[in-house]
């Protein structure tokens, strides 16, 4: 724990706290949505008892006294609730939401430096206050051994709230003077001095528990003479009795655990050693440790005694791109000889034993460079293999075995370092039932969110830029795609209606669905408006698919009312605009009165992509393979030229628009006659098919996205760069903004009014 | 790196290989902003010399071909591998107007940093290092029309020669830039 050179010195440490609370409480949002669905079970309960007890104890480190204050009435709560003397009802799981809204927003709050303001959250606090107060009063009623029923108010200073916290879950082991005796063996190692820790201190706080009685072991201490200054020789035997709980007495030895050999036994009257004061409530077990408590020799210290629950661990496996090890838990337990090992806690107790540390917590900043390392690699390898190639070295030289071992290490090394950045959806997935919560709520409809392939991953990039337009369809689905209640029953549905959130990988690209079963979209009220609008000219005839894709058009919107929900028309367009930076697409199926169902299909990493390289003109491009349906040289009898010189050939009775690449480029040269070169049939987003005219195709490469706009901007046409074997640059095609660019305007095709209307928005951005 | 790069080059003519080291010397050199004194390194397109500041010049390296943008202004010659890097480089001759330059290997790229982004200015020859004091250098009378005066910051002469300053921001202003592009495009 090196002091950082900012002015804070806990600066590099909060920020470690702030990405945990941030993982915490995307988990829990998650077990509420379970919650909420009634799918759940006690370990539910205890995961968010668990993230709000690791945010509060965080908060209580760098004294976040709102934070602490806060969390620690959620935090009883929710004890409430696992205990059992609560149950969750509706009104409750409401009262939850809205807490943990508080909390994301006071965790917010701290981040930023802020102070909220002083009534912030007061209402969710009564709200809470009414619930511990209305039903604890039959609970205390029950078990007499609750005195501290009656939380105090949400005025209460830090320490107090901590120690009031772990006394509510503690009293049946309290004997009856109300003070329990811990005895506490505590030898700090040599490294405890080194790590800026100060037994006088902990001395001090634990006399601040209650009365305490010291003997001092100074048998390790050697002469003066060759005594080392920084190390420590002492070791203490406190007797300590104190109307704490062993949380309380845990907290105190909190930052010092991984430094000392650390024994804590309950004592009953006659000095004989009781169980410890395992209590179902607020069990340190439980007690999710931050990181950054945990000192380099965690493992060496040997002190791994409670499992933390596998569960938990999986979790945040699934929500973080690297995870905290885990390995240390802060409960306080007893070194591996000692006689009275603190048992799991009942959560614990559950599947899997104790992870050691499996994983590690890397800046992203450094996965990247990594990422980007390996691209260079591959490129390099595959200029040297060009070269060996054109060489004059025999065939047989040992030269080529040595390349290909290369070409495959590098190969598994760049699949290595990809996967690292591969996360599940589920990070973006768990937001969903949140918001179909709200949303339906707002617009009185009952739906059900149901989601599958949660586990399907994709790179963290994507991940990243999934959220937004995922909260838009999904909104977008409730607002305009389900009907209200009374509706369905009319329509003779069920009354509640269905979302089905579903991801799967498919041919290296990741595929989401987002289905439901409303009334599906109104073509004639969109082909109406889309006229009225001027999105498609009034004589225009469309099929239903290219209808329905109109809901994509900028400034498009079916709602009759505009709601603060959807309705700007401005959800659809952009949703359409996001996943397209991302080199994925989006379209829509949809069936009137059966639903409508929203297909988006991305790459599965924004770093690599599989490309055909092609040639145009001389020039070199790269076509991505995942939007490749097949390639033709179409007969001369099956090309139709148009009076404006654009073509169009004839597959299966298809007839598809040519771009004819070189002119869309303005490219001197090129092939123009489409019976002459060769046409790659692709699909655009929105299903349609194009056929792209190049001259000739190059062979399969994996290639290694590079932004152009990093150091230039956009080029219409194009999506990316990359950099082939030579060392040249070569360009990336953007196949739907190529089929929508000026030289093609196949006039007398069905859509031409949708291409123009295109062309002249591409132009006007 | 620097040195590797265009050591590894075609070294053109009228273009000294030590300048590099000198540029990277004067780079390290934190000092120079201490004094009034400041840096430039100058370069030829046609008969004009040009100097850039010293503290944005990347690398300085022999023309090899780059990869054409489509529907580009024509002083947009492509994109160049900067060592993973995609780097635009631009002509200046053309971006003063008077038509492109015919590359050839004894032409010089000189890699530069603007605000984040990195580009390179295609010039005929890089000729010298220039230390001057800051208040030598005189603004740019209004009355000549060349080109290139829009892009200028100001003169400064060096042995009866003249130099103009570039003042690349301006030269590659982005909003420039798409002003351009969409007008090209129409």
């Amino acid at each position: 724990m090196l002091p950082a050179a900012h002015d804070d010195p806990f600066a590099q440490f909060k920020v470690t706290f702030f990405e945990e609370c941030s993982e915490l409480l995307a988990d829990m949002e998650q077990h509420l949505a379970d919650l909420e669905s009634g799918s759940y079970e006690n370990e539910t309960l205890h995961a968010i008892f668990r993230a709000v007890h690791s945010i509060k104890a965080g908060a209580g480190a760098f004294s976040f006294s709102r934070l602490v204050t806060f969390s620690h009435k959620f935090e009883y709560l929710l004890d409430e609730l696992r205990t059992g003397k609560l149950t969750a009802d509706d009104g409750l799981v409401e009262t939850l939401f809205r807490s943990f809204d508080i909390l994301s927003d006071l965790v917010g709050f701290a981040q930023n430096g802020e102070a909220p303001d002083e009534d912030y959250g007061q209402g969710a606090l009564d709200q809470i206050s009414g619930y511990l107060n209305g039903e604890t009063v039959t609970a205390a009623a029950a078990s007499a051994d609750e005195p501290e029923a009656n939380i105090p108010e949400a005025s209460i200073p830090v320490e107090s709230a901590e120690a009031a916290s772990e006394a509510a879950g503690q009293s049946p082991d309290a004997d009856k003077n109300g003070l329990k005796h811990f005895r506490i063996e505590f030898t700090p190692r040599e490294a405890m001095y080194r790590h800026a820790n100060e037994p006088l201190l902990i001395i001090r706080e634990l006399k601040d528990l209650g009365k305490t009685e010291t003997t001092i072991d100074t048998s390790r201490l050697p002469a003066l003479h060759i005594m080392e200054p920084e190390d420590a020789y002492f070791s203490w035997v406190f007797d300590l009795w104190t109307e704490y709980g062993r949380d309380e007495v845990d907290e105190v030895f909190e930052f010092v655990i991984d430094d000392c050999d650390l024994t804590i036994v309950t004592l009953d009257d006659n000095n004989n050693v009781v169980e410890v004061d395992v209590s179902p409530g607020l069990d340190s077990g439980e007690d999710s440790g931050f990181g950054f408590f945990v000192s380099d020799d965690k493992l060496s210290a040997g002190e791994v005694s409670d499992a933390p629950p596998a569960e938990a661990v999986a979790e945040k496996t699934a929500s973080g791109l690297v995870v905290e090890p885990d390995v240390k838990k802060a409960s306080v337990s007893a070194t591996p000889e000692g006689a009275v090992q603190k048992p799991a806690a009942p959560a614990a107790a559950g599947p899997g034993a104790a992870p050691k540390a499996s994983s590690i917590r890397v800046d992203v900043d450094r996965v990247d460079r990594l990422v980007n390392m390996v691209g260079e690699l591959v490129i390099t390898q595959s200029m040297l293999a060009q070269e060996v190639e054109n060489s004059t070295i025999p065939p047989t030289d040992r030269v080529f075995t040595g390349m290909d071992e290369l070409s495959t290490h590098i190969r598994d090394l760049q699949e290595d370092v990809m996967s690292i950045r591969m996360q599940p959806v589920k990070s973006v997935f768990s937001r969903m039932p949140r918001i179909v919560r709200d949303v339906s709520k707002k617009l009185g409809k009952k739906v059900k969110l149901i989601t599958e392939g949660e586990s399907t991953e994709v790179d963290k990039t994507v991940i990243e830029e999934l959220a937004d337009p995922l909260t838009h369809m999904i909104r977008n689905s409730l607002d305009h795609g389900l009907e209200t209640p009374a509706e369905r029953l009319e329509a003779g549905k069920t009354e509640e209606g269905s979302i089905r959130l579903s991801a799967e990988h498919r041919g290296g690209r990741i595929v989401i669905e987002i289905a439901d079963d409303g009334r599906g979209i109104n073509r004639e009220k969109v082909l109406h408006l889309a006229r009225e609008k001027g999105v498609v000219s009034e004589d225009a005839t469309l099929s239903n698919n290219e209808i329905d894709n109109l809901i994509f058009a900028p400034g498009f919107s079916t709602a009759d009312e505009v709601t603060d929900l959807s309705g700007r028309g401005v959800g659809m367009d952009v949703v359409r605009r996001n996943i397209q930076t991302l080199g994925g697409r989006v379209s829509v199926h949809s069936q009137p009165g059966a639903g409508t169902r929203f297909q988006l299909t991305l790459p599965l990493t924004l770093a690599v992509l599989d490309g055909m390289i092609v040639s145009v003109a001389g020039e070199k491009f790269v076509v991505p393979i995942s939007s490749i349906l097949e390639t033709v040289r179409p007969p001369e009898d099956d090309v139709e030229r148009m009076v404006d010189g654009s073509c169009v050939v004839r597959i299966r009775g298809e007839y598809i628009p040519v771009v004819p690449t070189a002119r869309v480029f303005n490219f001197a040269g090129g092939e123009q006659d489409p019976s002459k070169g060769l046409v790659i049939l692709a699909e655009t987003e929105g299903g349609r098919v194009v056929g792209l005219l190049v001259d000739e195709l190059s062979g399969q490469q994996q290639v290694v996205i590079k932004s152009l706009e990093t150091n230039y901007k956009a080029v219409q046409g194009i999506a990316s760069a990359t950099i082939l074997g030579n060392g040249s640059v070569c360009l990336i095609l953007d196949v739907d903004a190529l089929a929508k660019m000026p030289a093609l305007i196949p006039a007398g095709t069905m859509n031409s009014n949708i291409h123009k209307n295109m062309a002249a928005q591409v132009a006007a951005e | 790196m620097a040195e590797e790069q265009a050591a590894g080059q075609n070294v053109p003519q009228g273009f000294d290989p030590n300048l590099i080291g000198l540029a990277q010397a004067a780079v390290d050199d934190q000092g120079v902003e201490a004094g009034q004194t400041v840096q430039f390194v100058s370069f030829k397109v046609d008969d004009g010399e040009y100097g850039v500041d010293i503290m944005a010049v990347r690398e300085i390296q022999g023309w090899v071909e780059v990869t054409t943008l489509p529907n580009t202004p024509d002083h947009v010659r492509g994109v160049l591998n900067l060592r993973g890097i995609i780097v635009p480089i631009f002509d200046l001759r053309c971006r003063f107007g008077n038509g492109l330059t015919e590359a050839s290997p004894l032409h010089v790229m000189i890699i530069v940093a603007v605000g984040n982004r990195i580009m390179g200015l295609l010039v005929d020859a890089v000729s010298d290092i220039i230390t001057t004091n800051a208040n030598e250098i005189m603004p740019v009378p209004e009355i000549e029309a060349r080109g290139d005066q829009r892009f200028l910051s100001g003169l400064i002469t060096v042995q009866d020669r003249m130099v103009a300053l570039l003042e690349i921001e301006k030269l590659f202003d982005i909003d420039d830039l798409v002003a351009q592009v969409s007008s090209a495009a129409e």
